[in-house]
């Protein structure tokens, strides 16, 4: 399978410098970016199997002794390339707040409770089909510093390999509906509505568990197309 | 054709997930109880070749520490091998993966335990010097940004298809230092995002 990787796609990205979002204003390059072509090195990329997880990495409900405060939830999908074939043994890691918006990490001082039954870390690795599934709770909205009653719409961080390193991707799952949406200048840093729409989860019904947890849907699609005739000139 | 997810924020509180065991190291009393999947110790028994240090501090555009990043690298091996699929050249079942990641400290440090690669096919037949892949993530950058950290002691630098791209007086903000360190090989990658002796970045 020869891959090529069009510069094109990547105008769905934000821009490295977004003012909006403060803390990009001294950790964006003011140079412009060099453009080389794309020789091995980038056109290679690393290879995670099943090797890399355990059973019920995840289930992020059950790394505890007991069930995690919170709304339990499904969250499912797909990892596609730009053709939205499958993307087979990618390994996509997940992390996030808990159901009061307060993360783990030390550096988050929010003052909401930490739930001792929940840490928010999650991966995994897509079958043949690309398909990743993982059960959590429902993240909290939480506050951040960036301008005055600035609060982060629900989300999860989501990391996932493609077919290359230029497949590499970062990039937050929101959720349907979030009030926050037009004050999130992170959110809001994806300039173009259709693209900022594929960053949010769709409500799932039909994979909903009865009695159990609403499920979201969450397709990821990264770098990566199949050169057709009219590509090789 | 369908259309990319876009790139969002690692943001600041990634390590618990993506560099658990880093984040150990740094403070041993004081770690995350989750096993890691991708460290910043690339070397597995079956990996030949020169045994190296990169280490480096990155840098935001007042000249101040980036304690909040994270790097990953990706390389091929001692002999110019990717195991990657991609790679027509690469052994199927290689433990060495290339593939490394680090977050940084309270400094802004980083460091990464891996071996020299070889030098690599590049563009037109011609092969490109040794070098190492680095994409960066971190608060305050919405995507990541790619660079490459190159050999000081590698004469095949002056033939390297794309360093020639880039401008001469930029070139030596891609090429690493060599400090002496007794016993050690050690190779130092500072990496300044913006501003005075800015890192080229390239648009891939
Ligand atoms: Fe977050």
């Amino acid at each position: 399978m020869s891959l090529f990787y069009p510069r094109e796609s990547l105008d769905a990205f934000p821009k490295h410098l977004s003012p909006g979002y403060k803390s990009t204003v001294k950790r964006s390059p003011s140079k412009p970016l060099i453009i080389v072509p794309h020789t091995l090195s980038e056109l290679s990329g690393p290879v995670y199997g099943h090797d890399a997880i355990e059973d019920g990495d995840n289930d992020l409900t059950r790394q505890h002794g007991g069930e995690p405060l919170g709304e339990r939830i499904i969250v499912h999908g797909c990892v596609l390339d730009e053709d939205r074939r499958p993307v087979a043994g990618a390994l996509v890691e997940i992390w996030q707040a808990n159901a009061c918006g307060r993360y783990v990490h030390v550096v988050d001082q929010h003052p909401a409770p930490l739930d001792p039954n929940f840490t928010g870390a999650g991966r995994t690795v897509t079958d043949k089909s690309g398909y990743y599934k993982f059960v959590t709770i429902k993240p909290g909205a939480y506050p951040w510093g960036n301008h005055h009653n600035a609060w982060r719409p629900n989300h999860i961080h989501f990391s996932v390999f493609g077919h290359s390193f230029l497949s590499r991707l970062v990039t937050q799952m929101y959720f349907p509906g979030d009030p926050l949406f037009p004050f999130d200048p992170i959110f809001n840093s994806v300039t173009d509505e259709k693209a900022r729409n594929r960053m949010i989860a769709s409500f799932d019904l039909e994979n909903t568990v009865p009695d159990w947890a609403l499920c979201y849907r969450f397709d990821i699609v990264v770098r990566g197309r199949e050169k057709t005739p009219e590509d090789v000139h | 054709m369908s259309e990319l997810t876009p790139s969002q924020t690692v943001g600041p509180y990634y390590a618990y997930g993506l560099t658990p065991e880093g984040r150990k190291r740094w403070k041993p009393d004081d770690h995350y109880r989750w096993k890691e999947t991708v460290g910043d110790d690339l070397v597995t028994p079956d990996a030949v070749g020169t045994r190296i240090q990169i280490e480096g501090v990155i840098y935001d555009g007042d000249g101040k520490p980036i304690d909040d990043a994270m790097l990953e690298i990706w390389q091929a091996d001692a002999q110019g091998r990717y195991a990657s699929p991609a790679d027509s050249g690469a052994r199927p079942n290689a433990a060495f993966k290339g593939h490394g990641r680090s977050a940084t400290d309270a400094s802004g440090g980083f460091a990464f335990h891996t071996i020299k690669p070889g030098p690599v096919p590049g563009p037109d037949g011609k092969m490109q010097a040794p070098h190492v892949v680095f994409a960066i993530f971190s608060r305050g950058m919405l995507r990541q940004v790619y660079t490459r950290m190159y050999f000081p002691d590698e004469a095949a630098n002056a033939g390297d298809p794309i360093l020639a791209l880039v401008p001469a007086d930029r070139r030596a903000t891609l090429i690493a230092t060599r400090p002496e360190r007794g016993g050690q090989t050690v190779y130092r990658f500072d990496i300044r995002v913006q501003g005075d002796g800015e890192t080229v970045f390239f648009d891939v």
